[in-house]
């Protein structure tokens, strides 16, 4: 039988629609722990790649018949050579495109909504590592936030939009994956925005963005209204689009809410992150959609693969909004937090420009799932 | 560390690293340490889990530049 290649492109269609797939992974066993494709209807087979090395034979009962199968890797090589000796064995089975290395870096565009005046806003879901950007679109000009390392796709998705990025924001200083957009400012000549409690290290120019203060794009003056919302870092400041979307940053996301501890002592920060999601969250207006900077587990996604909803339904839903006992929500922030993403302090220091390193040492800083939030 | 063998894998993409590594262990002796020289990062935790489940000691590993260096006692 023949053995091809599947995209991340392709994978990333079969979890937003939730079909079925046979994933053998052929990592060692603690990476394949630490971080794998995730699907709501991916099955999973974990055996090393050197364990295969003299025949498939052993685990041929182990895939079940009629289903898809999918081999994935670090970086292909090992997947192509098991996926050979399964084809060879008489399956019909595809690797994993780049393995690993490549999934961990792909971008999918979903259109989230429309603006008032005809503008459009975008969320780019990281699907292998849970980070969310966002370009909001009008009349010619695009302003991006929270963007990734992976500058080429919004360049060039803005070019195909026929749009000029022309502002570029983060929501706060990231310590899980390294943030593409001082590039991105650059190539641009866009200006970069950074919330100044959270910039006070870093090594290179940007513009203070401090609640308040507003941005406009595009003819119609788009409305980005900033917010600040301490808690994840001290100068975390959240987003409102339009008067109808909430970027929350690592604030709020879906199904959990942020992590004090990234930046400094959970300790110190957990009393602003209250203040943020039980006082100026409580504030806005329910209709308001959120869109966070992050994902946590795939069940977040919603039926197009968009990681959006209405804040009015996370008041409800959401846990971490409906801890009435301070002291309770204090030992969930700060106590059990789940481990911390790989490198962050040498991610943090990217970001800030102290240190760069080249893209093959950032791609491996970035290795495994984003861990900023706590459910 | 005193090696009976070196290889050179150094250039060479995962899966080529541990098959080579297979390969020059077949011909040693219970005891005998091989020296492999790598610059697949990947390399790192592969060695160790692959000396793990073939009952082989992963003895010693080092970092000079961009080469990593393993010695592994054939089990």
């Amino acid at each position: 039988m023949a053995f091809k290649a599947m995209t991340s492109k392709e994978v990333t269609k079969k979890v937003f629609n939730k079909e079925k797939l046979f994933v053998l992974d052929v990592r060692n066993e603690s990476d394949f722990q630490d971080w794998k494709i995730e699907g709501k209807n991916f099955q999973y087979l974990n055996i090393p790649y050197f364990e295969l090395l003299d025949g498939v034979e052993e685990i041929l009962d182990q895939i079940p018949a009629g289903q898809e199968v999918l081999v994935v890797c670090a970086k292909e090589g090992s997947s192509v050579m098991v996926a050979e000796m399964l084809s060879d064995a008489g399956l019909d089975v595809s690797y994993l495109q780049g393995g690993m290395k490549v999934w961990s870096e792909h971008l999918e565009p979903v259109k989230v909504g429309e603006l008032k005046d005809g503008g459009e806003l975008y969320q780019f879901v990281r699907i292998g590592k849970g980070c969310l950007s966002y370009m909001v679109l009008s009349n010619g000009e695009a302003a991006l936030i929270d963007a990734t390392r992976m500058t080429d796709i919004y360049l060039n998705f803005a070019q195909s939009m026929n749009a000029k990025i022309t502002h570029v924001l983060d929501t706060h200083l990231h310590a899980d994956h390294i943030s593409g957009g001082r590039v991105i400012a650059e190539k641009t000549n866009a200006t970069y925005w950074l919330p100044p409690k959270d910039a006070a290290e870093v090594t290179f120019d940007y513009e203070p963005l401090e609640g308040g203060h507003d941005v406009t794009i595009g003819e119609t003056k788009i409305l980005i209204h900033s917010l600040y919302s301490p808690g994840h870092t001290i100068g975390s400041t959240s987003f409102v689009v339009d008067e109808h979307y909430l970027l929350s940053g690592d604030i709020l996301f879906i199904d959990s809410i942020g992590r004090p501890d990234l930046a400094g002592l959970a300790e110190d920060w957990v009393g602003d992150l209250r203040e943020s999601l039980y006082k100026t969250y409580r504030e806005l207006s329910e209709e308001l959609i959120v869109l966070p900077a992050h994902f946590m587990i795939i069940d977040e996604l919603n039926e197009d693969g968009s990681v959006a909803e209405k804040l009015g339904t996370l008041f409800v839903k959401n846990h971490g909004l409906n801890i009435e006992d301070e002291n309770v929500f204090r030992k969930l922030v700060t106590e059990n937090l789940p481990p911390q993403p790989n490198a962050y302090q040498e991610i943090r220091e990217t970001n800030m420009g102290k240190i760069s390193p080249d893209t093959e040492k950032q791609r491996e800083m970035e290795i495994g799932p984003n861990r900023c939030a706590v459910r | 560390m005193e090696a009976n063998k070196v290889l050179d894998a150094k250039g060479l993409a995962c899966p080529m690293p541990i098959i080579k590594t297979k390969k020059a262990m077949a011909e040693l002796e219970s005891g005998q340490v091989l020296e492999i020289h790598a610059t697949d990062k990947g390399a790192k935790n592969d060695l160790a889990a692959w000396a793990k489940s073939g009952g082989h000691e992963l003895a010693k590993h080092e970092e000079e530049s961009d080469v990593l260096k393993f010695w592994i006692k054939k089990g």
